[in-house]
């Protein structure tokens, strides 16, 4: 009692959002529509539900408004029979099939077919529900330029045929890559320190609901990831707004039913991102443990020898052993170029030579990082660290 | 559903010539499929002639419309069910390995 109805409309529109794109998407082949029908179906809630009450099942009632709107629409376009057929058989209250929609959906919106922004775009539009407008100020364009992304995606879909399907055997491992990036993109959106922070809830609920869908240890992997960075957003900066350091953070403000949901979903796999999610683990530990993370580290390079998991096994070799050890790693890391002009290299390299004992050329390097920082926050972070270290040899 | 691929030359070829697969499977492959509807190989561009009417007269250029480093070397048409399937059927052809291959579906009234 005393949820106002619109908090109830809200939440049940948020809820049922996805399931009803997805399955008026399969059932009429029409993005735009399948939109229009889960939007105005909401519309009729709000004027409905404060007079006559809310329904015993919110989502159904939805879907039922949705799908009868997507039947006065066709019928009104004259299309053909058996679609509206298909429509009409639809049950009162969708039972699972529906979550195969869902994935459907999921899976088409992230198509490699795809750019990477327009299946950014596309899959917070269509599957997360999130206004146009909203999307676009997140990705700095104007609106009428992200409703073209969109409208471009959903062409591309149609003209070419990018199946509604989720793809099976061999096919599902090659494509979830593609469905990762997605909501590894959106994550970082939001957990950058001068990101949007609702992108990092919208990866997290997405992650969940693809988890719920499928049976694979990378996509439990991945939200573990995700759950274990997030729980740590309350405590990574100080009163004043600068970012902390892992050992500056206040423990007693990380999110600790995030930390025991990871860590009881993390799996024991040794795929890429079940090595990060173990790794971010070790991280939140009463001990860090940078033997286990250095070991980890090194499994991970194996499977993706990447730059920047190169630079951070040298960094964990480096707590793990010795400064000089980590030093010489980095050295290695940046051999082809990959980490040239990026500010984490530059911060690690001063870590751990103000560790190895020279101070002053650490100083400088803080100040090298600071003026390649992404954002201000980051740059102020690192020149105080150049200062403390000046001022009192970093303790 | 027809979808037109472009076979064309890369910059940046497999270096591997052993992974690049064979072509006669491939078109014999398709062919009994009934998925290649046709398809051929093109003389180099240099042998290209582009043809315009502007004011009624007939204007001929020697060479192709714009030079480029890639350049289209071959077709085929393709009747599959859909993207995945015309894709599927391109990544087994030799030049997606030793060059690229461009899908574009055929306009649909």
């Amino acid at each position: 009692m005393g949820t106002p109805v619109d908090v109830v409309v809200t939440t049940a529109g948020r809820e049922s959002h996805t399931r009803i794109v997805a399955t008026l998407i399969r059932l009429t082949g029409d993005w735009d529509l399948a939109e229009d029908c889960a939007q105005e179906a909401l519309a009729l809630a709000l004027e409905r539900w404060p007079a006559e009450g809310v329904p015993n099942n919110p989502g159904g009632w939805l879907m039922t408004v949705a799908r009868n709107r997507a039947i006065d629409a066709l019928r009104r376009a004259n299309l053909e029979r058996r679609k509206l057929s298909e429509l009409a058989s639809l049950p009162l209250d969708p039972p699972a099939p529906a979550h195969d929609d869902r994935l459907r959906l999921i899976f088409t919106c992230c198509h490699p077919a795809l750019s990477l922004e327009a299946r950014v775009a596309l899959t917070l539009r269509t599957v997360a529900g999130m206004p146009t407008a909203d999307i676009a100020r997140a990705f700095l364009v104007t609106e009428s330029t992200m409703t073209r992304r969109l409208t471009r995606a959903k062409d591309k879909i149609a003209q070419a045929r990018i199946p509604y399907r989720v793809p099976s055997g061999a096919a599902l491992n090659e494509r979830l890559p593609s469905v990762f990036a997605v909501l590894y993109l959106l994550f970082s959106r939001g957990y950058d320190a001068d990101g949007e922070p609702a992108f990092a809830d919208e990866a997290i609920r997405l992650t969940r609901l693809l988890a719920r869908l499928m049976s694979d240890s990378e996509v439990d992997a991945l939200l573990a990831l995700f759950l274990l960075q997030h729980s740590r957003r309350a405590a990574r900066r100080d009163a004043d707004g600068n970012l902390l350091t892992l050992a500056e953070q206040d423990r007693a403000r990380w999110d600790l039913d995030a930390i025991t949901e990871a860590l009881r979903i993390l799996p024991s796999t040794d795929g890429p991102y079940a090595l990060q999610a173990r790794i971010a683990a070790c991280h939140v530990a009463e001990k860090t443990d940078w033997t286990r993370i250095a070991e980890l580290y090194d499994q991970l390079a194996t499977v993706v020898p990447s730059p920047v998991v190169l630079l951070n096994r040298a960094v964990a070799h480096g707590y793990a052993q010795s400064p000089a050890t980590g030093l010489a790693m980095l050295e290695s890391a940046r051999v082809g170029g990959g980490l040239d002009g990026y500010p984490l290299a530059l911060a690690a390299e001063a870590d751990m030579t103000a560790r190895a004992g020279d101070r002053w050329r650490a100083v400088s390097l803080y100040e090298q990082a600071a003026a390649v920082a992404p954002s201000p926050a980051e740059q102020q972070a690192l020149l105080r660290r150049a200062t403390e270290l000046s001022l009192n040899g970093g303790g | 559903m027809k979808y037109m691929m472009f076979v064309c030359t890369d910059t940046e070829p497999e270096t591997d010539e052993s992974l690049v697969p064979d072509i006669n499977t491939w078109v014999d492959e398709n062919d009994r499929a009934g998925r290649r509807v046709t398809g051929n190989q093109l003389v180099p561009p240099s042998s290209a002639t582009t043809v315009r009417v502007r004011g009624g007269e007939l204007l001929l250029t020697d060479g192709p419309f714009a030079e480029t480093k890639e350049v289209i070397v071959g077709f085929d048409i393709l009747e599959c069910a859909d993207l995945d399937e015309a894709i599927e059927v391109a990544r087994t052809h030799s030049m997606a390995h030793a060059g690229r291959i461009e899908l574009r579906p055929f306009h649909q009234d």
